[in-house]
């Protein structure tokens, strides 16, 4: 349930931003964090951002959910 | 004590290296340890990367009631269904509430029996349902710790369409920690945090909970190693007879916590007194919508009392896998009437259940 998943901000605009999640892309909601600009990467938790992270350590965490995605064998759309 | 990297979260030789930390630790304190997680994402960790397995015996690992699915009272499934057995009604909710056992009915089969039964992303796409279908009343049954109630509460507070309304079945953590440390059986020695709660709550309500309670606690990611490193830091503390709260999960939880996210909570929702399936009623260890926003509120909307609910079946054994009392495997019904194609409890229904997890990974 509180599961959350990092991407990369693309475009914003107002509340929503549109994210990047390892090149599947999807409408968040942004209201809940500061700062949430184009390029930052946002932790994001059922559609909304829930903290800022860093480039570095988001681009890390994006692979070890991809590879949880592959090695499960589970539909990206369950959790992009 | 250094805190990892993300580079070295899933790094066996990093792994091995923790684990011989471990050892050491161990065999320093020189007693039997029992830590308790209270997350559904760690016990998944846990579980599938075999983390028990590589740990001396003398350090347990119990999983507690960390998943708001499972804590989630009968009573409120059944209010949620009184009110989608009516006219004009669409239920919204996660997709991991759908097949949760109620008194009688599950979500699911109230769907099968044709009401208008919906698994939604998140509230933003209940509130579009709504605004897609005024002539019907749109309910979303929320539930979730902290880490999910600021969604809810940032969807309240911008004016959704008046046919929305929220079941609020919210949970909160620091007081279930309280209860469990209460336990006399129980023994708990420290405590992993979740650090997806923390990024919202921030450590400071951990912290308190060290210090009231004298006993080690530490907010960990999710990652194997983000679990070891925090059992390595909890017997750390041990050895040394500390008890504080640390923070292994620093690329996203700060000490203060999400700022925004506490301000919604506390505008939208009072804390109150509240019942956790098999568990029992909990001081401040739920939500309710505030009286200003009541108009949201499912429960006044609609006025349905429960009188009568069953929280544990029957043979069902969840309250005891939820308080640390028990292994899955240690129930009468694991595995052999309680399945997850056929679950009599809610532990073998969510992603997230103890019981559900055992029985993938067993």
């Amino acid at each position: 349930m509180c599961l959350a998943i990092p991407g990369k901000i693309l475009e914003v605009n107002g509340d929503k931003a549109n994210v990047d999640f390892n090149g599947v892309k999807r409408d968040v909601i942004i209201a809940l964090v500061k700062d949430a600009k184009v390029g930052k990467y946002v932790l994001v938790h059922a559609g909304y951002a829930i903290e800022l992270i860093n480039e570095e350590e988001a681009q890390e965490t994006l692979k070890l959910w991809k590879n949880i995605v592959e090695e499960e064998g589970l539909d990206e759309s369950l959790f992009f | 004590m250094q805190i990892l990297g993300t580079k070295q979260l899933r790094d066996r030789k990093v792994s091995e290296k923790i684990v011989r930390i471990i050892i050491k630790l161990l065999s320093d304190i020189n007693r039997k340890i029992k830590i308790m997680h209270v997350c559904g994402t760690h016990e998944h960790t846990i579980s599938k990367y075999g983390i028990r397995s590589i740990l001396p015996k003398e350090l347990e690992i119990i999983s507690g009631p960390g998943c708001p699915v499972c804590v989630c009272p009968a009573a409120d499934i059944d209010k949620a269904i009184e009110i989608g057995k009516r006219e004009n009604t669409i239920i919204t909710t996660f997709g991991d509430m759908l097949r949760v056992p109620a008194t009688n009915l599950s979500l699911a089969e109230l769907r099968a029996q044709g009401a208008d039964v919906r698994i939604v992303y998140g509230p933003n796409d209940a509130v579009k349902i709504a605004k897609e279908n005024p002539d019907k009343e749109v309910i979303f049954f929320a539930i979730g710790f902290e880490t999910t109630v600021p969604l809810i509460g940032y969807e309240i507070k911008i004016n959704p369409p008046l046919n929305f309304s929220v079941i609020c079945a919210h949970k909160l953590i620091p007081a279930a920690l309280e209860l469990l440390i209460g336990i006399d059986q129980l023994n708990i020695d420290g405590f992993i945090s979740p650090g997806h709660v923390a990024s919202i709550i921030g450590t400071t309500p951990f912290q308190l909970f060290s210090d009231a309670y004298h006993v080690p606690n530490v907010v960990a990611g999710f990652e194997p190693n983000d679990v070891l490193m925090a059992l390595a830091m909890l017997l750390k503390q041990i050895k040394n007879k500390e008890h504080k709260t640390e923070n292994e999960y620093t690329r996203v939880v700060k000490s203060e916590g999400n700022k925004i996210a506490q301000k919604i909570i506390a505008d939208v929702f009072d804390s109150v007194s509240s019942p956790w399936r098999g568990i029992g009623r909990i001081l401040d260890g739920g939500l309710a919508i505030k009286d200003s926003y009541s108009k949201y509120d499912a429960d006044k909307k609609f006025d349905i009392k429960i009188e009568k609910s069953i929280d544990i079946q029957p043979g069902c054994s969840c309250h005891l896998v939820m308080t640390g009392k028990i292994y899955p495997y240690e129930c009468k019904l694991f595995k052999k009437i309680c399945t997850p194609v056929n679950p009599v409890g809610p532990c073998m229904v969510s992603a997230e259940g103890t019981c559900a997890i055992y029985y993938k990974y067993g």
